[in-house]
């Protein structure tokens, strides 16, 4: 065989291993990029223009916290055929089930807030009133899950995870120095010491990778999906593949407020975006279009994590497979989460920075349960079978789930008392 | 309406008959695991409510 027989036959094993990862793409992918929610999107323009590009090595260590994190989902999703609603109900009982299904939806529902917050700030930019991009919102995401098919959504929330890459030119169109990115972010280094204040922002950095509603979110889309034992390495690829994408949009991010807001103390994406658009019109608008997007991305996977639980446990019809005759509450329950979000970010003078503040508090009450539920289903091997968490896999596990518990209820105490940490 | 939050009731009631006993094997690392968390989040419920009194005050 000569040269370029085999450059056409390795080029073409390369492009059906692209096709089939595309066909089976999806609940990893998506996770991890709705994980760069509007709060995630704010939180990464705040270090950015606080710390400049000194915390991206940071970043890259998140990669692997979030990969192990979430591949126990798919593992878990594809074994029992459970979501993880209804795994933590099986497995501990009703009142460690109750626990984790009324938090959830307590964190999701004001979330799901924070996102239309997000989504109304940035189109607020470009002069559109509040209550059309809510009106918007909520037709757009009804359209797409109205549809009937888990395929379709799919593919849509794909195209708006695509949409999260425009930070990647707005990072290039402000021409940062690669040298210093180079030098100062991929040493590690603690800027001005480890004092409270950067500790805070290493565990908002935390906070904004591992969300309780991403571990319901994977298992259930897994489920929903039809992924079977042999689909595992597939699922665990795809999980990586988002863990990359979601990391290197962050640091793009992280480049773009670096180079241009360093030394600005930035409160929202959304402030960041108006700071921009005074330095380069084009880049703010970049920053104001991710923000929506990312709001909206968030906003479609929150609110299907609450339904998809619900769905489980009272044990309605709850596939994107069925359609509203066949699924009424499970829809019903969609709508309901939100509508009812999208109105509170209309109501005059509503507390939307309490609530804000009130999500990260609650969310630390539910990621630790969450997160020592999964290593426990994990290691019950009258269930998982060969799939049970190697030694290997527990330590690394573990170590990342002691980690996180600590660091995110640090964030959660700090974010209550912020005096002690100053 | 009173129909409806019967209905209600009797899934719950369900629901918790279905789920009444843990399907996972409670090792002793499983009960020193679940004893932990619910220190844990009483602890946690614990300041969060001291703070609420705290705003109130």
């Amino acid at each position: 065989m000569n040269l370029f027989s085999r450059i056409y036959y390795g080029f073409r094993k390369f492009w059906k291993a692209i096709q089939l990862y595309l066909v089976i793409a999806g609940p990893g992918l998506v996770v991890m990029v709705a994980d760069n929610d509007a709060g995630g999107i704010t939180t990464y323009a705040a270090t950015g223009a606080k710390y400049g590009y000194n915390l991206i090595w940071f970043l890259l260590i998140l990669i692997p916290v979030a990969y192990y994190v979430q591949e126990m989902t798919v593992r878990l999703g594809a074994v029992t055929k459970r979501g993880h609603a209804e795994a933590i109900f099986n497995g501990f009982g009703a009142f460690w089930g109750w626990f984790s299904l009324i938090d959830l939806m307590l964190v999701d529902w004001l979330t799901l807030v924070t996102e239309f917050i997000g989504m109304t700030s940035a189109l607020g930019i470009f002069g559109v009133p509040p209550w059309l991009t809510v009106a918007g919102v909520v037709t757009l995401m009804g359209t797409i899950v109205l549809n009937g098919r888990y395929w379709t959504w799919e593919k849509i929330a794909l195209l708006f995870c695509a949409l999260n890459l425009i930070y990647i030119p707005g990072a290039f169109m402000v021409r940062p120095s690669v040298s210093d990115i180079l030098r100062q972010g991929l040493v590690p280094n603690f800027p001005g010491g480890l004092n409270g204040d950067l500790f805070f922002y290493l565990m908002a950095n935390i906070g904004t990778t591992i969300a309780p509603w991403m571990l319901f979110f994977q298992q259930s889309a897994v489920v929903d999906k039809g992924m079977l034992e042999k689909d595992i390495p597939w699922g665990k690829f795809d999980t990586f593949v988002g863990s990359i994408f979601t990391v290197v949009v962050a640091i793009f991010i992280l480049i773009v407020t670096g180079t241009v807001l360093k030394g600005i103390d930035i409160d929202s994406a959304s402030q960041a975006a108006e700071h921009l658009m005074k330095t380069d019109r084009y880049v703010g608008t970049f920053m104001a279009i991710g923000l929506f997007d990312a709001g909206l991305l968030g906003a479609i996977c929150i609110s299907l994590a609450s339904s998809w639980a619900f769905g489980e446990i009272f044990g309605w019809a709850h596939s994107l497979n069925q359609n509203i005759k066949e699924a009424p509450w499970f829809y019903a329950s969609y709508f309901f989460t939100l509508v009812t979000a999208g109105l509170v970010v209309l109501i005059p003078g509503a507390p939307l920075v309490l609530i804000t503040l009130f999500v990260q508090v609650i969310a630390v009450t539910l990621l630790p349960a969450a997160l020592v539920f999964l290593i426990l289903l994990l290691n019950d091997r009258k269930h998982m079978g060969d799939y049970c968490n190697s030694v290997t896999e527990n330590v690394i596990g573990g170590l990342i789930v002691v980690s996180i518990v600590l660091l995110s209820s640090l964030y959660g105490i700090s974010v209550m008392f912020p005096s002690l940490f100053q | 309406m009173a129909s409806s939050v019967l209905r209600l009731v009797h899934k719950i009631r369900e629901i918790n008959e279905r789920y009444s006993r843990p399907n996972i094997e409670m090792s002793r690392a499983v009960r020193l695991s679940l004893l932990a968390l619910r220190l844990y989040l009483l602890l946690l419920v614990g300041l969060i409510v001291y703070k609420f009194v705290l705003i109130l005050g």
